[in-house]
């Protein structure tokens, strides 16, 4: 057989009747029968069924096909179906071609003739194309065992557990100095009411001393070069101004230390000192000097806790220290900032004193936290009411249009906790309750009946102007109670606003830095919404927990474990392919203008500075076409959609 | 318990009068709250969306009028409902269709509108009288500016001293300006907000089309409401000349020293953010910044100023409809004004200063406050 020789076959699906209710498809094989070089044409019910894939098998084994056109489906779902099959049978999966005759024919018309016409369009169109299409090479390159986790909440905890626990090698990085993230800061959680601190010490400690889990807290990701399999990563290790190695975890030099600053930690509402170890529970359990509160870096004298240290551990020359990882895959962890209510200035936060946030109240109602555990007012006494305010930020296009998924259950659960251990009442305004989880509806019933009233509407204003007696000294809500239908004015002591979950600030800089993108949300995107959750554009690379969207701590472990799963199956087949659609640079037409090089959104093209020409590197390249269409002196083509390729395809849909 | 009958006609002709976004309420209340008249009266603007969203529309009842349009509750509906287009929506059904009646003192002043080309029922030729004895020219070919006074301060006996006081400043820093007298009309924004469109539309035509034809370039408004319908209604209609408010105007006189202050005005005073100037038009600081650069006088604010001003009740032409004591937003606003200490209680809209007089007269309080417009100020003290 001539090997140049084309010869094609053609397989035309009725899609059950998706497509045959309206494409005639005897005309439409027929006449995909009589175009130059397909040597088979046929229909079936269903192409991609076992006996359909077989139909294509045995042809290209009968009858020495050498090139494949299906037409069927959109090729999102069944493209890799149908290169498999090609493959199956010993041809080169860029030997195929797909027509979509379902989505760009039979579903968009009620009019079988111009389906028809449609599709034969198509179909030779894809026949013309086919005829020009080469095989191409699909690398494998090894993959690298280890992996990066950005962020130590839950979710980077749960996804670096997962992975280290099958004996493979973690890097954990996490920008604050202890692990934890906002699971951490919570009282209790809902709907089980277990105590945050008791479920997550353990799992954090697991981390702190697992033997494939390098810690690195109190350190940033600053560079991230490479692909998937192969990526590396330049961390940078802030100076803790305290040596790691000697240090006791005693706690003296928090004791001594004279300088205060609020507590991250505590929201804000206690304080902490200048050298700090930000909770008993914390991993590693190292203080860290905040130079900006350290009365040393600004005026050169103090060192108390030096003098106290009886490990020497104190050191005032560390330096932030860099290290290079070589990872094969990374999860990205990084979570969640709580949403800044004071925009919002008709509520008063920031103007009153009982007006708080949730994450406040959560540490208000910690033992652990500034009042011990006790829910009090500022000037220290029992609130008599406590008003909730829900969708604060959230469900609001001024400010967050998405529901944030957790403040109706969180508010819920404050209501609960106050009726616990106060004797005050308690008003939740909220718009919708969305109590969906696994036994989230039956919490809220729980809540119901422990007394909790419920009023329906957005609040317009909180407000300290009294109208009447009752209202004297107290903070007053004015709400629409849509339910009722009227307005009313609730009275309360404590305002609590279930404030929204938002991206990170620094969330842009985190998509630049590991070539993520976000959603209109401003969250990170994910591959696909349903199928794809966890995966990103960039391969190798996954995203998971809040950092993805909104999500209560189930959902989150969920998906951390589903990011891990993803690592693991990488690490144990052990290689990657590469996509083939690459695009080559031909050095004789390259000008060696570079206008190229800056344009590559994966930093794929670099500069040859001795034959000064372009060079692309295809194991980076993922052939997006960008240089391709950039380029002055058309030295740059892109495999498979060569101009050859696209211009037999335009003539074939117009003639 | 009622079948639930939707009245489709109403619904679609609210639609069509460009109603249709009372779909994406989600009910939570919040306009419900915000809105001015739940201080004086229930008034449930949500149920209103829900009805409208159910086709249950009680165009009948009072409620299809109240909205004074003042964008307190658009300004901040989670859903970006823009309320006061179905409110505007629900009264041209009313016009259109005859489906419930319309106020009678609203229906006289249409009238009027109709006839005359301004709402008070006086005579076209008397359009200029405010300006006897003060030399103001007819605007020509040649004439750079025009000044649009507004019905109120041509006619009205209170609002003329607005006028006047416009045309004393102009001339004082020298600007070329004229005014077109009885060959101009109502701007039609209450005409438009009551819900009679083809009035609006005969009164925008005529004026858009004696503007052109007098070589109108650009023109400077005493009232917002006159500067909101040019700026931002008559393009639509195929106005094409630029529009300012005398506060922008003033603010930008002063700053290049065209107009300077002589006299001083020592007292204190609180402004009034006037509804279709600060929430529909974003205009906040220029009224401020003319007030501080008067010399002597003090500037204290109220506790809803700016985004969060309470209207004075005038807007969507409520100004021409009956509001019953104890129900006026104006009354409170003057007790806000003077729980300040303040001594005057300034804005910049023909419409507050007719309502807040009202209200200063009613109550008695002329020894203690007094309203007054920004121009009256700054004619006072050049
Ligand atoms: C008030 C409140 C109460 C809640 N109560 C409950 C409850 O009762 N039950 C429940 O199921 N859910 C609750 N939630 C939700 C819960 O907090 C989240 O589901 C969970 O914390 C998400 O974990 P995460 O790891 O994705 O994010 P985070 O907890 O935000 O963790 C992210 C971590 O990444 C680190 N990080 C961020 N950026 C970087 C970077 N660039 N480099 C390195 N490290 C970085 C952060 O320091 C942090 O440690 C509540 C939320 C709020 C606001
Ligand atoms: S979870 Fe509840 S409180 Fe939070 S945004 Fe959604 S509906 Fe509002
Ligand atoms: S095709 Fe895209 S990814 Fe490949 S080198 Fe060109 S610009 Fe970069
Ligand atoms: S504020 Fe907006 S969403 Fe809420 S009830 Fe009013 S119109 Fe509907
Ligand atoms: S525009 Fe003003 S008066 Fe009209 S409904 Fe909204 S808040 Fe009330």
């Amino acid at each position: 057989m001539n090997m140049d020789e084309r010869r094609i076959g053609v397989y035309v699906c009725h899609c059950g009747t998706n497509i045959s209710a309206t494409v005639d498809i005897d005309a439409v094989t027929s006449y995909a029968r009589s175009l130059d070089s397909v040597v088979v044409a046929r229909d079936y019910r269903f192409m991609c069924s076992d006996p359909g894939q077989d139909l294509i098998k045995q042809d290209i084994k009968e009858l020495g096909l050498n090139r494949v056109v299906v037409a069927s489906c959109s090729p999102q779902m069944h493209e890799p179906t149908f290169r498999r099959v090609c493959e199956d049978a010993g041809l080169n999966r860029y030997l195929f071609q797909m027509a979509n005759i379902r989505e760009h024919c039979s579903w968009v018309t009620e009019d079988g003739k111009e389906a028809t016409d449609k599709a034969k369009a198509l179909i030779n169109a894809a026949v013309r194309r086919v005829f020009y299409q080469e095989a191409l090479e699909i690398t494998e390159i090894p993959v690298n065992p280890n992996t990066l986790v950005v962020g130590g909440g839950i979710a980077g905890i749960q996804a670096a557990l997962e992975i280290a626990n099958s004996g493979n090698k973690v890097y954990l990085v996490e920008r604050e100095p202890s692990i934890g993230g906002h699971m951490i800061q919570l009282d209790k959680t809902f709907p089980t009411l277990d105590c945050s601190a008791c479920i997550l010490t353990p799992k954090m400690s697991d981390v702190g001393s697992h033997p494939d889990i390098e810690l690195m807290t109190y350190s940033e990701v600053e560079e991230v070069s490479g692909y998937v399999g192969n990526f590396k990563v330049r961390v940078r290790k802030k100076a803790r101004y305290v040596d790691e190695e000697k240090c006791t975890s005693c706690g003296v030099c928090q004791e001594k230390c004279p300088w205060k600053a609020p507590s991250e930690f505590d929201a804000g509402i206690g304080e902490r000192k200048a050298i700090y170890i930000p909770f008993p529970q914390a991993v590693p359990n190292i203080p860290v000097i905040d130079t900006e509160t350290c009365v040393y870096f600004k005026t050169g004298k103090c060192r108390a806790c030096e003098k106290f240290c009886e490990a020497e551990a104190i050191d005032f020359e560390q330096k932030d220290q860099y290290m290079e990882l070589e990872v094969g895959n990374i999860i990205v962890a990084t979570g969640y900032d709580v949403f800044d209510p004071s925009p919002i200035t008709q509520y008063g936060y920031g103007r009153y004193d009982n007006v708080l946030t949730g994450i406040e109240f959560e540490r208000m109602c910690n033992a652990t936290g500034p009042t011990g555990g006790n829910i009090v007012l500022k000037d220290g006494s029992a609130p008599e009411s406590i008003a909730i305010i829900h969708c604060v930020g959230s469900r609001d296009k001024h400010y967050h249009a998405y529901c944030s998924r957790v403040c109706c259950m969180y508010a819920l659960k404050f209501a609960h906790l106050i009726t616990e251990k106060t004797d005050a009442e308690v008003y939740q305004m909220y718009i919708d309750m969305r109590c969906f989880g696994k036994a989230y509806e039956e919490f809220y019933e729980r809540i119901t009946e422990e007394g909790v009233k419920f009023i329906r509407g957005k609040v317009s204003e909180v407000t300290d102007q009294a109208i009447s007696e009752e209202e004297k000294g107290k903070l007053i809500l004015v709400v629409e109670d849509t339910l009722l239908g009227s307005m009313v004015r609730v009275p309360a002591d404590m305002v609590i606003l279930s404030t929204a979950i938002e991206a990170r600030s620094d969330a842009e800089q985190v998509v630049r830095l590991f070539s993520l993108s976000r959603s209109a949300d401003g969250f990170f995107l994910e591959r696909h919404p349903k199928l794809d959750p966890v995966a990103t554009m960039t391969d190798g690379i996954q995203v998971v927990g809040c950092c993805q969207g909104p999500k209560d701590i189930p959902d989150t472990v969920a998906q951390a474990s589903a990011g891990a799963a993803r690592v693991l199956a990488m690490i144990s087949k052990g290689k990657v392919e590469l996509e083939g659609i690459t695009a080559v640079v031909d050095e004789e037409q390259c000008s060696g203008c570079k206008t190229c090089i800056p344009l590559c959104p994966f930093n794929a093209i670099s500069f040859d500075e001795e034959k000064k020409v372009s060079g692309i590197n295809e194991a980076l390249c993922k052939g997006c076409g960008t240089c391709v269409a950039a380029c002055p002196s058309a030295a740059i083509t892109q495999r498979h959609f060569t101009t050859e390729q696209i211009m037999a395809e335009l003539e074939g849909v117009l003639v | 318990m009622a079948t639930l009958a939707p009245f489709k006609e109403a619904v679609d002709a609210v639609e069509e009068a460009g109603g249709e976004a009372f779909k994406l309420c989600y009910q939570c209340g919040l306009c419900t709250g915000i809105c001015p008249w739940n201080t004086v009266r229930s008034f449930l603007v949500r149920r209103m969306m829900h009805e409208a969203q159910l086709g249950l529309i009680d165009f009948e009842g009072e409620d299809v009028w109240l909205c004074a349009t003042c964008r307190a509750c658009v300004e901040r509906c989670p859903r970006e409902v823009p309320i006061i287009d179905i409110m505007r929506a629900l009264r041209r059904t009313v016009v259109g269709l005859g489906v419930g009646p319309i106020p009678d003192s609203l229906r006289l002043t249409m009238k009027n509108i109709s006839a005359l080309g301004n709402p008070l029922g006086e005579e076209r030729e008397k359009r200029a009288d405010w300006a006897q004895g003060l030399d103001v020219k007819s605007f020509t070919k040649d004439t750079e500016l025009l000044y649009f006074p507004c019905c109120i301060p041509a006619y009205d006996p209170r609002g003329k001293k607005i006028a006047r006081a416009m045309a004393g400043i102009l001339k004082a820093a020298g600007v070329d300006f004229g005014i077109l007298g009885a060959e101009e009309n109502c701007c039609g924004e209450s005409v438009r907000k009551s819900g009679d469109e083809t009035l609006f539309e005969g009164l925008a035509q005529s004026n858009i089309s004696i503007f052109d034809e007098k070589g109108v370039k650009k023109i400077v408004t005493s009232s917002p409401h006159c500067y909101n319908t040019f700026k931002n209604e008559y393009p639509e209609l195929g106005a094409n000349f630029e529009v300012i408010h005398y506060t922008q105007y003033l603010a930008e006189l002063i700053r290049d020293g065209r107009l300077k202050f002589t006299k001083e005005i020592n007292k204190r005073v609180t402004y009034h953010d006037p509804c279709y100037l600060g929430r529909h038009n974003g205009i906040y600081d220029e009224p401020r910044e003319i007030l501080e650069s008067i010399p002597g006088l003090e500037l204290v604010e109220m506790p809803n100023s700016r985004e969060n001003s309470l209207c004075c009740g005038g807007g969507g032409g409520r100004i021409w409809m009956e509001t019953k004591k104890g129900e006026r937003f104006s009354d409170i606003r003057i007790e806000q004004a003077i729980g300040l200490g303040a001594e005057f209680l300034v804005t910049a809209c023909p419409y507050c200063i007719i309502n807040f007089e009202d209200s200063v007269l009613t109550a008695d309080k002329s020894e203690i406050i007094q309203a007054k417009d920004i121009s009256e100020l700054v004619e006072q003290a050049i």
